[in-house]
C-alpha cells in the first residue's frame, strides 16, 4: 500500500486583489505530523479553506493523484479530506452520539437514512473510545466543555474516514493537561493519516511536531524540523518580538505565582 | 443515565398522543359535534395537515416557508378540476366555462377527468414543483429571510396568476358548486361525515410519517443542517439535497390537504391560497411549537377554531388578537406553547433541591 500525501503547488487565494495566500507550495506525507504556524493573518486558515474548497484558489492541491481545487466542498470531504474549525463547530442540539453518527453517514443510502439508528456503529463506538467521550455519549454536544468539543470534532473526522486531517488551532483555550492529551491523540491518529495542525502555541508545537511550515504574509517563510525552523533567521525575525513578549510575560507570571 | 429507557419513555408519550388524538378525532368529535361543526373541524384538520409539513420544513429544517399556499392550492385546484369535470359528466363542460369561456374544455384540463391521474397529481404536482424550486433555491444557498420573502412572493404570484384566468380556472371566484366526490353525493350528510373521517385519518397518517422522519437518521441530519448548514458540507453531505427532501415532503402534505379541503369546504379560490392564508398556516405552527411533533397540528386547529369562534362575535378584534398572540409567542416563547410544559418541568427540577436538603434554609 502506498502512503498518502498532500501536495500543494503555487496555491494562491485572492480577496479582491489582496493575496491572503501567495504562492504556497508544500508536501505533507502520511505519518508526518505537520504543524503550520505563523503570526495572525498569515493566511493559515485561508490555506485550509482553499484545500477544503471553501475559498476559491488557483494553483494545484493534490491528494495523491486527485486534484482537489475546483471541486465542491462536500465532494472534497468525500474524497477523504476532513477539517476542524478555529471555533469548535459541533451540532449543539444533537447528542455526542448523533454528531458522530452523522459524520459517519455521508455514504448512507436513502433507506438507511429514513430508519432510526438501531445500534451504535462500530466505527462510532471506536471513535468514542479514542477521543475519550464514551461516558458522555448521550449528552447534547452543546453542554460539553470547550476541549471536549474539539475532541468530538476530531472524532467526527475519524468516523468520517478522513485520510487527511486539517486541524485549525485544536488546542486553543485548552488547559495544559488537555493539550497533552490532545497531542497524544494526534500522534495516535496521525500515524496512518496525513495531518496538518495549525497552531499558535509554540510549546505544543515543539512537543508534538514532526515537521513545521512557517507561513508569513501568505508565503512560506521556512520549512523543516522544529530545530531547523527555530534556527531560521527569517522566522526569528517574525517571531522574535512575539517570543520576547511571551518570555517576559511568563517570567512575570512565574514571579507572581511564587 | 442510559438512553434506551429515555427513548422508550419518549415513544410511550408519542404513542399516547396518537391514541388520544385518534380517539378525539374519530370517536369524540363525531359524537358531540353537529354536522356543521364537524365539517368545520374537517376544514381545520386540513390546515393541520399543512401545519405538520411546515413543522417539518421550518421547525426541523429551518426553512421559514411563507408560501405553502402554493402547494395547498395546487393540490386543491387539481382536485377541484377533477370534481368539476366529474360533475359535468363524460365529455361534458364545467358550468363556469360555458359562462365565461369558449365553451370548450382546455386541453390541459383533460387528464384530470381520470380519477387515478387526479389522485397521483394531488401529490406529484406539488412535490415536483417543490423539487424544482427547492433545488434551484437551496443550490444557490438562498436561506433565512431571503428564502421566506421568496416563498411569499411565490404565493403572491400564484394567486395573481389564478385571478387572471377567469375563463379556464374561475378567476377570483375560483372553483365551486361541486355536487359529487368520486361518485359520492356531497349533499348527503353521511358522505360529509366520511370526508371528515378521511381528513382525520390522513392527518394521523401524516403525523406518523413525520414521527418516523424525526426518529430517523434523516431527522437528525435535518436538524444538523438547520443549525449548521456549512458544517454539514465538510462532512460530505450536500445540504441542498437534505433540505429539498423536507421541502418536497411538506409540499406534498400541503397538496393532500388542499385536495381534502375542496370537497369538505366546497370551494377553492385565490383567496384560499395567496399570501394571507400562507401566513395564517404559519401562525398555528409557531403558536403550537414548530419543532414538536403534535404542536403544529394542535396549534393550527386551535388558531382556526379560535378564529371562527371569535370572528363570529368580534370580527375585527380577532385580527389584532391573532397578531398580538403571534408576536408574543415569537418574542417570549420561541418554542411555542408546547415548550411551556418543558419550561415548567425545568423550573421544578431546579426547585426541589432545598426540599431534599431538609436542614437547608428555604430560598
Ligand atoms: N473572506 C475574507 N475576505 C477578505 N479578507 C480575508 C478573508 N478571510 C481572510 N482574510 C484576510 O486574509 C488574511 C489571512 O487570514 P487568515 O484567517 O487565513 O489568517 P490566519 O493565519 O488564520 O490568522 P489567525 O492566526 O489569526 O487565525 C488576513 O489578513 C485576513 O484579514
Ligand atoms: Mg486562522
Amino acid at each position: 500500500m502506498n502512503a498518502d500525501y498532500l501536495e500543494l503547488s503555487d496555491v494562491r487565494v485572492s480577496f479582491d486583489g489582496f493575496l491572503a495566500v501567495d504562492g504556497v507550495s508544500m508536501t505533507v506525507l502520511q505519518g508526518d505530523l505537520r504543524f503550520l504556524i505563523g503570526p495572525n493573518g498569515a493566511g493559515k486558515t485561508t490555506l485550509v479553506d482553499a484545500i477544503t474548497g471553501l475559498a476559491p484558489a488557483t494553483g494545484s492541491v493534490r491528494f495523491g493523484r486527485t486534484e482537489l481545487l475546483g471541486r465542491k466542498v462536500h465532494r472534497i470531504a468525500r474524497l477523504g479530506i476532513g477539517r476542524t474549525f478555529q471555533t469548535a463547530s459541533v451540532f449543539e442540539e444533537l447528542t455526542v452520539l448523533q454528531n458522530l453518527d452523522i459524520a459517519a453517514g455521508a455514504g448512507r443510502g436513502p433507506l438507511t437514512l429514513l430508519r432510526a439508528r438501531s445500534a451504535v456503529p462500530d466505527a462510532v463506538a471506536e471513535a468514542l473510545e479514542t477521543v475519550g467521550l464514551s461516558a458522555r455519549r448521550d449528552e447534547k454536544a452543546g453542554v460539553l466543555a470547550h476541549g471536549q468539543k474539539q475532541w468530538l470534532e476530531i472524532g467526527m473526522l475519524l468516523v468520517q474516514n478522513s485520510r487527511v486531517l486539517l486541524l485549525d488551532e485544536p488546542v486553543a483555550g485548552m488547559s495544559g493537561e488537555e493539550r497533552e492529551q490532545t497531542g497524544e491523540l494526534l500522534r495516535r491518529v496521525g500515524a496512518e493519516r496525513t495531518v496538518v495542525v495549525v497552531e499558535h502555541d509554540m510549546d505544543f508545537m515543539r512537543t508534538f511536531a514532526d515537521s513545521v511550515t512557517v507561513l508569513h504574509a501568505g508565503k512560506v517563510l521556512s520549512e523543516g524540523t522544529v530545530a531547523q525552523v527555530q534556527a531560521d533567521e527569517g522566522v526569528q525575525e517574525v517571531y522574535l518580538g512575539e517570543a520576547a513578549t511571551r518570555k517576559a510575560l511568563a517570567a512575570v507570571a512565574e514571579q507572581e505565582g511564587e | 443515565m442510559s438512553a434506551i429507557p429515555a427513548r422508550l419513555k419518549g415513544n410511550t408519550g408519542v404513542l399516547l398522543g396518537f391514541v388520544v388524538g385518534a380517539l378525539a378525532l374519530l370517536v369524540l368529535a363525531p359524537a358531540v359535534l353537529s354536522d356543521f361543526r364537524l365539517s368545520l373541524l374537517g376544514r381545520f384538520v386540513c390546515y393541520a395537515i399543512v401545519a405538520v409539513g411546515i413543522g417539518l420544513a421550518w421547525g426541523r429544517g429551518g426553512m421559514l416557508t411563507l408560501g405553502q399556499g402554493v402547494f395547498f392550492g395546487l393540490g386543491a385546484y387539481v382536485m377541484a378540476m377533477h370534481m368539476k369535470l366529474d360533475d359535468a359528466g363524460p365529455g361534458g363542460v364545467p358550468d363556469f366555462m360555458q359562462l365565461y369561456g369558449s365553451g370548450e374544455v382546455p386541453g390541459w384540463w383533460e387528464p384530470f377527468r381520470s380519477p387515478v391521474v387526479t389522485l397521483v397529481s394531488v401529490i406529484a404536482i406539488p412535490a415536483l414543483v417543490a423539487l424544482v424550486l427547492g433545488t434551484a433555491i437551496f443550490r444557490r444557498r438562498v436561506r433565512g429571510a431571503y428564502f421566506a420573502i421568496l416563498s411569499q412572493a411565490l404565493a403572491a404570484a400564484f394567486a395573481i396568476l389564478l385571478i387572471g384566468q377567469q375563463a379556464t380556472i374561475g378567476g377570483t371566484n375560483g372553483l365551486n358548486g361541486f355536487r359529487s366526490f368520486f361518485g359520492f353525493n356531497l349533499f348527503d350528510p353521511v358522505n360529509k361525515r366520511m370526508l371528515f373521517y378521511l381528513a382525520a385519518v390522513t392527518l394521523l397518517v401524516v403525523l406518523l410519517i413525520v414521527w418516523q422522519l424525526y426518529r430517523s437518521r434523516y431527522g437528525e441530519l435535518l436538524v444538523a443542517v438547520r443549525d449548521q448548514e456549512e458544517r454539514v458540507r465538510f462532512l460530505g453531505y450536500d445540504p441542498a439535497t437534505v433540505k429539498t427532501v423536507a421541502y418536497v415532503l411538506a409540499a406534498a402534505m400541503a397538496g393532500v390537504a388542499g385536495a381534502l379541503f375542496v370537497p369538505i369546504v366546497g370551494i377553492i379560490s385565490p383567496a384560499n391560497v395567496g399570501v394571507v392564508p400562507s401566513i395564517a398556516f404559519l401562525i398555528g405552527v409557531a403558536i403550537g411549537g414548530r419543532t414538536t411533533l403534535f404542536g403544529p397540528a394542535l396549534g393550527a386547529i386551535a388558531v382556526a377554531w379560535a378564529q371562527t369562534t371569535f370572528s363570529e362575535s368580534f370580527p375585527s378584534f380577532w385580527t389584532y388578537f391573532q397578531g398580538a398572540l403571534f408576536v408574543f409567542v415569537v418574542a417570549f416563547l420561541p418554542g411555542g406553547l408546547a415548550s411551556v410544559g418543558g419550561l415548567l418541568r425545568r423550573r421544578k427540577a431546579i426547585e426541589p433541591a432545598p426540599v431534599v436538603a431538609k436542614e437547608g434554609a428555604p430560598a
